[in-house]
């Protein structure tokens, strides 16, 4: 970018590849909703936090579960307290108004200021969910039939989009974002994650985990590949439990923080048994 | 500018839209892009590609158009070895320096467009024929020609260098994301996705969605007295049966196979799933288990399961002419069938209108004399990404009557 220093340069302890950076520059200056999609544990969620801090914008986050609808991200409309409250005097129910509740893209788009908005996982939700914020997200804006009031947004939110790709995100919502998949990190990159979260420890500990780590990773068949965070527990287990560097390249130990599944356990045990590379004492 | 590689990814496979090539346009004139193919490459991909299962085709065309520079392997080489060690690097520039060069910068624009850049760029790649250091002309390193790498030419295209972890032009040739193309790989995940969309809403189960309305209703009826009314909320009501080929020639695919089979039982969104092997082609019996040892007589899928059922069959559809068309062909010694495995076929499609024949073999392999009349039975598709896709809009869709001729 041309003035480079200003926008987005990754967080204090958030590592963002290069290309990465970049496309949330692009992004945030254009005012389009970014995409992130990728495996579990390549921090997806985490890059919504990052920018948040390192632009020190506040984040607003909309979880998405298989339950929830577009509407509920723009208002609530509480028809049954209104009803509830019409059996007695004391309240004036003729004001709508109070019984709308702004949803998290609604709260954005009111927001005296810019804000980060995070729509976490939204392919947990119907497949026809993300269709159903279209025009929401390309105008920012939306309309209130209960009231019949347009909300516009004040100042365009930078929305933060990820996927897990449990289902496809359709075509007309994605040719209105920006897109990127993160890559599973490389050895070097994962270093320098491990790195920023734990600068004390012992860089050739850190150095042999990962090499274990990558190496785990490579076992056929595994049900649920081991990821960043389990890398990141493992770490902290290893340097707490005060092993010494010779010790994970003979065997590896606390293996149940990298794989979380009985089969898998086993299925490792039993692979690299017979490959003779050591013993490994499950805890 | 670079109108043809909007063609070129269209011609590779990625559906790119008007709408995306518009906005990539905006940000590449909004200034957002430095003239190196990084970022042509890392950001025009964030905005062409939507789906990581397209990055191999993105990939594949970014190396076409922006050719001259990778798609020839050793040309690339060479270039890489040309710009490697440079003479000098980049020196520290002064503000007044760096005002020249943003003023060299805008000149440069006014005078070569991006297209020509680039058609230089090729034909001087094919003219050089050594390495080049300083200079005016050639692509090297440390010269103020607007090829190469280390140099100080305003606008100039960047070949490979530091800065960004890996070149475009290296991303690009690696094709790491191969594996992630929807026509190749197939994998539980993926399956299981693609055999999500098949479903039917309905109206069914525990009652426990607020219905709105009927409460208002309800409740102006009772004289104000809350009365709330829950409504069933809508579930997917397909019910599916998996017929399975287990035979000889079905072994080169039976991890296929089996991604296949546990999709299919590990997605819990469909109300029902049955699941029978047969032995290349199904006559008066199915089987349980894979080793065909326990029997359930065919007839038995007519007479438990109704037609709303969708069926799936998988297998290669390739066997002798006979285990389709005759009495007492099939291929196990010790089972012999009154009736052709073709008329049983028939009948599952007579009383299953929904059903289809997914193949493991490639689409070019289908010219076979069973594969072809199983294919007018059963319509039939690649078992790929792609062809589950296909498949299940087919099943989903109305039922189209079998034409057998002869």
């Amino acid at each position: 970018m041309a003035q480079s220093g200003q926008g987005y340069r990754g967080s204090d302890d958030y590592i963002a590849s290069k290309p990465l950076m970049e496309i949330v520059n692009v992004s945030i200056a254009l005012g389009k909703p970014l995409v992130i999609k990728g495996e579990p544990g390549t921090g997806k969620t985490l890059l919504a936090h990052s920018i948040a801090e390192a632009l020190n914008k506040k984040l607003l986050i909309w979880n998405v579960k298989s339950t929830t609808k577009a509407k509920d991200g723009l208002y609530v409309y509480d028809t049954v307290q209104r009803l509830n409250d019409a059996r007695f005097k004391d309240k004036d129910i003729s004001d709508i108004r109070q019984y709308i509740k702004l949803g998290k893209l609604g709260q954005s788009f009111k927001s005296d200021e810019k804000l980060v908005l995070l729509i976490d996982e939204i392919d947990k939700a119907d497949v026809e969910f993300p269709n159903d914020l279209l025009n929401e997200l390309d105008e920012m804006t939306f309309h209130i039939p209960e009231l019949d009031e347009e909300v516009a947004a004040i100042h365009r939110p930078i929305v933060i989009i990820t996927s897990n790709s449990e289902k496809e995100l359709p075509d007309a919502f994605l040719r209105r974002c920006i897109f990127h998949y993160i890559e599973f990190p490389d050895e070097e990159m994962m270093e320098r994650i491990v790195k920023v979260h734990y600068p004390d420890i012992e860089m050739k500990l850190v150095k042999e985990a990962i090499k274990r780590f990558y190496w785990i990773r490579e076992v056929d068949g595994l049900r649920k590949k081991p990821s960043t965070s389990e890398l990141l527990d493992w770490i902290k287990a290893l340097a707490l439990g005060g092993l010494s560097v010779d010790k994970i390249t003979s065997e590896i130990p606390f293996l149940g923080t990298l794989l979380k599944n009985e089969l898998d356990t086993g299925r490792f045990v039993r692979l690299s048994n017979a490959q003779g590379t050591g013993i490994f004492r499950r805890r | 500018m670079f109108t043809d590689f909007f063609y070129t990814l269209r011609k590779k496979g990625v559906p790119v839209t008007v709408t995306e090539w518009v906005s990539f346009m905006e940000a590449l004139h909004g200034g957002y892009f430095q003239s190196s193919l990084n970022h042509l490459y890392y950001i025009g991909r964030a905005f062409l590609v939507k789906s990581e299962a397209y990055y191999d085709m993105f990939d594949l065309a970014f190396q076409e158009y922006f050719g001259g520079i990778s798609s020839d392997p050793t040309v690339l080489d060479k270039v890489m070895e040309w710009l490697e060690n440079p003479l000098h690097r980049l020196p520290k520039l002064s503000p007044e320096e760096m005002a020249e060069f943003q003023n060299k910068l805008e000149d440069f624009k006014k005078e070569h467009d991006m297209d020509e850049l680039m058609r230089q760029f090729r034909e001087r790649l094919k003219e050089q024929k050594e390495r080049h250091d300083g200079g005016g002309k050639w692509i090297g390193t440390g010269g103020t020609s607007p090829f190469g790498a280390y140099g100080n030419h305003p606008g100039g295209i960047r070949v490979g260098g530091e800065s960004w972890s890996q070149s475009a032009a290296k991303v690009a040739e690696e094709r790491r994301f191969r594996n992630y193309r929807n026509d190749l790989i197939l994998d539980v995940r993926q399956t299981k996705m693609a055999l999500k969309k098949l479903r039917e809403l309905k109206r069914e189960g525990t009652q426990e969605e607020l219905d709105i309305p009927e409460t208002i209703d309800k409740t102006a009826k009772e004289g104000g007295e809350i009365e709330l009314v829950f409504n069933r909320s809508r579930e997917n009501s397909v019910r599916l049966i998996l017929l399975m080929d287990t035979g000889g020639s079905m072994l080169p695919y039976t991890q296929l196979c089996e991604r296949l089979f546990s999709a299919a039982t590990q997605a819990n969104h469909f109300k029902e799933l049955k699941y029978y092997f047969f032995h290349n082609v199904i006559y008066q019996d199915v089987y349980e288990d894979i080793a065909n040892y326990k029997r359930v007589p065919t007839e038995k899928l007519f007479s438990q399961f109704h037609k709303g059922y969708k069926v799936v069959l998988v297998g290669d559809a390739r066997m002798a002419y006979s285990e389709l068309f005759d009495i007492n062909g099939c291929i196990d010694y010790f089972s012999s069938n009154d009736t052709p495995g073709v008329e049983w076929l028939l009948k599952i499609k007579d009383h299953f209108p929904h059903s289809v024949w997914l193949n493991p073999t490639h689409k070019n392999f289908w010219g076979h004399y069973t594969v072809d009349t199983i294919g007018k039975v059963f319509p039939m598709f690649e078992l790929t990404i792609d062809g589950l896709k296909d498949a299940i809009k087919s099943l989903t869709g109305r039922a189209k009557p079998v034409v057998l001729q002869n």
